[in-house]
């Protein structure tokens, strides 16, 4: 099985060669993809969020990315990210969270942002190998008024 | 030299029907805006709830020019500029915070404020004779401001037109939003979602009551998840009930029809609002706990009529734009002619359960933010008018759907919503606000 660790750079690597199907099957069925606004913002929908994405709205984002009509798509985007090595926070044999700091790049033709940020991930052990139960993205600089973010984190 | 300085010269970019490309490119007009638009107008400042006990503070741009809103002892909350009357250092630089000591402190020489902004001490006053002390030592000087049911807004011109006159009947949206609480009372719920937009504001105020765009632009994102839900086994199965995004997503893509029927009020002064008798925020599934504690406040009769008043964008123009049938706001602030912030805020009705928070974070979060699939799709179409009208193929940008030569005496009336009328408006509101005495470099007026 993929060490933990591995699993991490693995989904990292899926998002920028934009294997978007394959990532959607990394996570649970009731998974959480998650980017909060502000510092300390306790879980649930009482304070918004940058992204509080289930199953379903990933794959709206997925499928509308190929929309013929996804107009702000119309000149593609891409995505790198650059990863430190991730940490086990937690480990267990069934569970385990990882923390990974990483920067994140995303190109439009001429436009480019460069976005730096901790991800935590909450694995979780499946027949088929690790999945993702949560994945959570502390931007650094969530205050900002930020661009467009059109890919994912 | 500015070819605009001539109040002439703006007057002939706004035709009744029609508006030269200008006043989304020219960096002129947007300092005159600067200058006259965005000191003449009353411009939405902050939420009272920022600022709940004395020497609270909130902070904010207005044009060009930095304001603290504050909360005194007397608890009245003024608006002052964030500006120190003696080297102009900012005084407060943190977006909301607390006044030590319920004094204002400038951080570099120390000259110390009340909270009402009139000056109480400078170190080493011997060091200015009788003379000087008269003439630099002094407050910051209170701008003109007003508190309208916890929306705070400044006219930063000394002299110029009265807020209720101003804004008129347009009013009854934020007080829909209000008697949205059961207490009759808002709060700020968190921080907003900040959101860079490289476009001219004007773009983004029009477009709030554009109802010929969403079917188009939002195809993409709304069409998509609607596609998705309507085809699940979840779906499929009796009385399942939508997802809340589900509900929220889906009628961005209702047709012509839906969006034209929905009407749209135009006021003078360039305010305006979508959803006269219904809005895609009309069938959104009830809150039990929420209605009951409605006709507990107000009684069943009054409730319902404040529950059926669905609105969809009201425009407080230039500067504030709401959604009171799901509580957020969105404000705009100018940077430069063609980048302007869009900050979206987020509100609790007091004494309302959870689930009508959560609601709003939702929607917030779905359309407004800078990861909204919605929010992208619009910005793209921004970037692409702001790009697009560099083509001197034509120096003028059409309003002319539903126009009519009756408007001539005065816009304000009920209309389908696909009408331009919002924005014919808008512009009759520009001209007035850039050429009008007050902030205006000059009140000559030439009737066109």
């Amino acid at each position: 099985m993929t060490s933990a660790i591995e699993f991490v750079y693995h989904e990292a690597r899926l998002i920028d060669e934009k294997r978007f199907d394959e990532w959607y099957e990394l996570f649970t069925d009731d998974a959480l993809y998650w980017m909060p606004l502000a510092r300390d913002q306790p879980a649930g929908e009482a304070h918004t969020s940058l992204f509080y994405e289930d199953k379903l709205l990933l794959k709206v984002r997925i499928e509308r990315l190929r929309h013929p009509n996804a107009f702000s798509q119309q000149q593609p985007s891409y995505c790198q990210h650059v990863m430190q090595q991730p940490t086990l926070v937690e480990s267990g044999a069934q569970e385990c969270v990882l923390r990974t700091p990483f920067l994140y790049v995303e190109a439009q033709l001429d436009q480019q942002i460069v976005l730096a940020g901790v991800a935590i991930h909450h694995l979780q052990n499946h027949a088929q190998g690790w999945k993702i139960k949560m994945k959570k993205i502390e931007l650094l600089n969530r205050e900002a008024a930020l661009p467009s973010i059109q890919l994912l984190l | 030299m500015n070819r605009y300085a001539d109040p002439v010269a703006v007057r002939e970019l706004v035709h009744p029907d029609r508006i030269h490309r200008d006043v989304y490119l020219d960096p002129a007009i947007f300092e005159l805006e600067m200058k006259h638009l965005w000191r003449n107008a009353w411009v939405y400042v902050g939420h009272d709830s920022q600022a709940p006990r004395p020497g609270d503070f909130y902070s904010a741009q207005i044009g060009r020019e930095p304001v603290i809103m504050l909360r005194g002892n007397d608890s009245k909350v003024r608006v002052l500029p964030n500006r120190c009357s003696h080297k102009g250092t900012k005084l407060v630089s943190a977006r909301q915070g607390k006044c030590q000591g319920g004094l204002l402190r400038c951080p570099y020489h120390g000259w110390i404020y009340r909270l009402d902004g009139t000056l109480r001490s400078v170190p080493l006053k011997g060091g200015y004779d009788e003379a000087a002390q008269a003439e630099a030592l002094h407050g910051l000087g209170e701008l003109n401001s007003y508190n309208y049911r916890g929306f705070v807004f400044v006219r930063l011109a000394a002299d110029g037109i009265g807020f209720q006159e101003f804004f008129g009947d347009s009013l009854s949206s934020i007080d829909n939003m209000v008697d949205r609480s059961p207490e009759g009372r808002l709060e700020i719920a968190g921080a907003p979602l900040r959101y860079m937009h490289d476009c001219n504001w004007k773009m983004y105020v029009e477009n709030l009551n554009d109802a010929m765009h969403p079917m188009v632009a939002h195809e993409s994102s709304a069409g998509t998840a609607k596609r998705l839900w309507d085809s699940s086994a979840a779906a499929a199965a009796v009385g399942a009930p939508k997802p809340m995004v589900i509900e929220q997503f889906t009628p961005f893509v209702n047709d012509y029809e839906f969006f034209e029927k929905m009407g749209v009020k135009v006021y003078p002064n360039g305010h305006s609002y979508t959803g006269v008798n219904f809005s895609i925020h009309s069938r959104y599934s009830t809150v039990g706990e929420y209605e009951r504690r409605m006709f507990a406040a107000y009684g069943e009769e009054r409730a319902k009529a404040i529950l059926a008043e669905a609105r969809h964008n009201t425009v407080y123009y230039p500067s504030l734009t709401i959604k009171g049938a799901i509580q957020t706001i969105r404000v705009a602030r100018p940077l430069a002619v063609d980048k302007t912030v869009i900050e979206s805020w987020t509100f609790r009705l007091a004494g309302a359960p959870d689930e009508m928070l959560a609601r709003t974070a939702t929607y917030s979060r779905l359309i407004n933010a800078p990861t909204s699939m919605v929010g992208h799709d619009d910005l793209h179409c921004y970037r692409a008018i702001q790009e697009g009208l560099s083509s001197a193929s034509s120096d003028w940008v059409s309003l002319h759907r539903n126009y009519s030569a009756a408007e001539a005496d005065s816009i304000a009336g009920t209309y389908g919503a696909t009408n331009e009328a919002p924005m014919r408006g808008q512009y009759r509101a520009w001209v007035d606000l850039m050429t009008r005495s007050g902030g205006a470099a000059t009140a000559q007026s030439v009737s066109t």
